[in-house]
């Protein structure tokens, strides 16, 4: 296996750079990852918990508003305190979104920024309400950006109870049906959604060895684990099913009892289970390497996840170090966050990106960042299930995305730089070796800068990696 | 003034001084040039990039060699032109700017270049135009228009704008500029939808994708980029990209009735390597919106302004294979606005014949395209010849006035 420099900054980083040079190496690599955290240094985004006092006083701002609908008074001051609440909640989500941006730009550790996207969409949490939907980079930021290099397990439990995915998935309402609540109170019962997703989608995929119920007993087995209206999390004894539950064949909890670490014992045993460890290994390789993985790297990956009781550095190593992961052919489609910040990093932009700055309206953002990735299929850190973004080719190249990305490729550059580079060196700065001969030809004969600069972000080359 | 432009104006207005470098990065601006000078006349430049065919635009009908390099492209009636006098003949695409003509409010010089030869191309001959330099590329990113306005005394923010999507060297340098922007996107040119093209013929998604993207049939029916511009346009407000270039001139026009002075601008999509017939459709009606748009804004100013479109290079004299033409020399400026000699196309013809083209191929420069500016703007501001010979046009000769403002 040849390691590649720049196809490790394409391929697995967040592109090339005029003033970063790529990591040297699959060891130097991995040394940065398990490095500190600069760029989150540099560009900080605020945990969930820290948002804990605000949320709870929007939850009352919420059931004022509704009460004041009811006594048909007071509406006006209860919807406009509604309505500043959301706008705070606004400019916390327009914060994280620069500081995402920025990060991939500028950062000399790409691997993390593209793993850290890669576990958010594993563990997509889509909410519908409004302000937590503003929230979500805070919940990643807490929940799985600081377990990317640690064991599996732990990243997979903290990433299934965080209290924003608790509440997506409707967990705060599960109640076992021998609990002490519904003993007291008649009609409120098991949801299944969670155990269900964490089973489908997080752990053993869609095809994996569980059945109905074992979907159901792991439903019993969570009860208990909820939130309050700070999204903080806390652990409901009333809700939970009392007693111990089976699950994929072992036993749970305490008999006639509430356990608060039952759920995380079983969540543990999952993540560890071999179903898992080829699930998420295929996971990995058709993220990073093919929309057709490629069988013999996903059972080296898999294999290194059990041999190693889920060591995630161990699996990206394995990953790296396999010489599937380097063919010199880009193929991947980046998506369109990927593809906007990747072009962002070979204009050099981040200055500009510092200057757009939100204030009371996020003209700027919406401009720039927030309507091309949406006219490219992908609204910022909204997918549409908890499945989270397509992975395949076609899903990104349709006939509106291309269109979008070369729109966005042909206009923005000019209006957000207002000095752009010379096309003809910025096809080496943007693809370096992987520029094609009628790339450059095609570049000398644009008639303007900004077409030449459009042309090379356009190309199918720099929307490959 | 209107409210929209009013509004506009608010919202997009800065001031920028950059030294030695284009004018300031705003993530909602990109450079307009307009600059107010202690004078009641005004100058426009219009900067048309892509290497323009002047033969095609200006159509020497009454050359005999002309037949011959053009087979399909037709030219003079045979092509739907109108003569404009006895020799020359306006593209039918320009044929609403007949009137200007008429009332010798429009003219050309033929035959003109900057002093750029043999590389042709646009990057390099862009930035020698708006530089202003000899044949090399500039050093400094400072453009000539920058340049004259430092010679200006009294000069004060906001009289010189920058306008458009296109960054523009034309009006970078230390002298103060403001910028203007209308937030549209561009709709690719010809060109560009050509070359997209090829860069995606061996790749079968995106090959695909893209020929779906595009419209198929006539070029002036809005396609899909248009549309996906209209979208976006439609959720930020405003017109689409169709109405950029009539939002440009309107804005420069508003400015100009107020303290502006000096306006710059481009109009891209000149490149017509292929099917020009078809290319040069849009970038022709986009040219003659404008310059009718400035003329209704301009009232009764536009007695007083002057409007040079120039292009970076012009095209081969001969057609290609595939009904277009490639990168030559020589082109034609258009000159528009009540202060022209205009009703005439200036500029020493050298013809088309055997011996008569450069190096065999493009049309011969016989003259420079900065002594026409140079001789307009010393006409209009008085700006010293000395000044234009030694730092607006490094090295320029002036020769003799060739006479392009009305007396």
């Amino acid at each position: 296996m040849t390691y590649h420099p720049q196809l490790a900054a394409i391929r697995f980083g967040t592109g090339l750079a005029p003033d970063i040079a790529p990591p040297k190496s699959v060891p130097d690599m991995l040394a940065r990852l398990q490095g500190p955290d600069a760029a989150a240094l540099a560009h900080p985004i605020t945990t969930l918990d820290a948002h804990s006092p605000r949320l709870q006083a929007s939850a009352k701002a919420n059931m004022a508003r509704k009460q004041a609908a009811k006594l048909r008074s007071g509406e006006r001051a209860a919807v406009d305190e509604v309505k500043a609440m959301r706008r705070e909640f606004d400019a916390v989500f327009y914060d994280a979104t620069l500081a995402t941006l920025s990060r991939s730009v500028t950062t000399e550790d790409g691997f993390r920024e593209r793993l850290n996207r890669f576990w958010a969409d594993h563990f997509t949490i889509a909410p519908r309400r409004y302000i937590y939907l503003r929230v979500i980079p805070a919940a990643i930021e807490e929940a799985i950006r600081p377990r990317i290099t640690g064991a599996f397990e732990d990243l997979f439990v903290a990433a299934v109870t965080n209290p924003l995915m608790l509440s997506f998935l409707n967990q705060a309402e599960s109640v076992g049906p021998d609990s002490e609540s519904a003993r007291k109170k008649e009609g409120r019962g098991l949801n299944e959604n969670l155990a269900r997703e964490i089973l489908e989608l997080h752990a053993f995929g869609v095809g994996g060895p569980y059945a109905q119920g074992d979907v159901q007993a792991l439903a019993l087995a969570l009860t208990g684990i909820s939130h309050d209206k700070g999204l903080r999390p806390i652990f409901k004894s009333a809700l939970a099913q009392p007693g111990q539950i089976r699950v994929l064949g072992h036993d749970y909890g305490i008999p006639d009892s509430t356990d608060a670490h039952r759920a995380e014992t079983v969540l543990r045993d999952i993540a560890r289970h071999p179903a898992t460890a080829r699930h998420i290994a295929w996971k990995l390789v058709r993220h990073f390497v093919s929309d057709d993985p490629d069988q013999e790297l996903i059972n080296a990956l898999s294999e290194r996840f059990l041999d190693t009781s889920g060591d995630l550095m161990a699996v990206y190593e394995a990953l790296l170090n396999h010489p599937a992961a380097w063919t010199p052919q880009l193929y991947k489609i980046k998506q369109p966050i990927d593809y906007l910040s990747s072009g962002l990093r070979a204009l050099g932009a981040a200055p500009q990106l510092a200057t757009l700055t939100h204030r009371s309206k996020p003209v700027q953002l919406k401009k720039f960042v927030f309507d091309p990735l949406t006219e490219m299929g992908q609204r910022f850190m909204q997918p549409n299930g908890p499945d989270g973004w397509p992975e395949e080719q076609k899903a990104w190249i349709t006939p509106q995305g291309l269109a979008a990305r070369i729109d966005w490729a042909m206009t923005m550059p000019d209006q957000l730089l207002g000095r752009l580079p010379d096309p003809r060196s910025f096809v080496e700065i943007a693809l370096g070796s992987h520029a094609p001969p009628d790339l450059h030809q095609a570049v000398a004969q644009a008639e303007s800068v900004s077409q030449g600069i459009g042309l090379v972000l356009a190309s199918p080359e720099f929307q490959r990696r | 003034m209107n409210d929209s432009i009013m509004a506009s104006r608010r919202k997009f207005l800065r001031l920028s001084a950059g030294v030695g470098c284009s004018l300031a990065a705003h993530p909602l601006l990109t450079p307009v040039t307009l600059a107010a000078a202690p004078s009641d006349k005004r100058l426009i430049v219009i900067l048309l990039r892509g290497a323009m065919d002047g033969l095609d635009i200006v159509q020497p009908y009454g050359d005999p060699a002309l037949a011959g390099l053009r087979r399909s492209l037709l030219f003079g009636r045979a092509g739907g032109g109108q003569d404009l006098d006895g020799f020359f003949a306006l593209h039918p695409g320009l044929t609403t700017l007949m009137p200007l003509w008429q009332a010798g409010e429009m003219g050309f010089v033929h035959a003109v270049s900057t002093p750029y030869r043999d590389k042709r191309s646009h990057f390099d001959g862009q930035d020698i135009l708006e530089a202003g330099t000899a044949g090399t590329p500039p050093r400094e990113r400072v453009g000539w228009l920058n340049r004259m306005l430092q010679t200006v005394p009294g000069l004060v923010a906001e009289t010189t704008y920058a306008v458009g999507l296109e960054s523009m060297m034309l009006t970078a340098g230390p002298a103060p500029v403001a910028s203007w922007s209308p937030e549209v996107n561009i709709g690719l040119s010809t060109q560009t939808q050509r070359l997209l093209d090829r860069l995606y013929a061996h790749d079968p998604l995106f090959h695909a994708a893209y020929g779906s993207a595009l419209a198929t049939t006539d070029d002036l029916e809005p396609n899909y980029f248009e549309q996906t511009g209209e979208m976006l346009k439609g959720m930020m407000g405003g017109g689409g990209q169709y109405r950029a270039h009539q939002r440009i001139a309107e804005f420069v026009a508003a400015r100009m009735r107020e303290e502006t002075r000096i306006a710059a601008f481009s109009i891209s999509g000149w490149d017509t390597h292929s099917r020009q017939s078809r290319a040069l459709k849009r970038p022709l009606s986009r040219l003659s919106e404008t310059l009718l748009t400035l003329r209704d804004g301009l009232g009764t100013d536009w007695q007083n302004t002057a409007i040079l479109a120039m292009t970076e290079f012009g095209r081969t004299a001969r057609e290609n294979g595939t009904d277009g033409t490639d990168h030559g020399t020589g082109s034609a400026m258009l000159l528009a606005g009540g202060a022209v000699h205009g009703g005439k196309v200036h500029g020493r013809w050298p013809g088309l014949g055997e011996g008569n083209l450069y190096r065999d191929r493009d049309l011969l420069p016989t003259g420079d395209v900065r002594a026409q500016a140079a001789w307009v703007m010393r006409g209009l501001f008085g700006t010293k010849q000395h000044d234009l010979e030694q730092s607006i046009f490094p090295g320029l000769d002036m020769g003799s006035d060739p006479r392009l403002l009305r007396a």
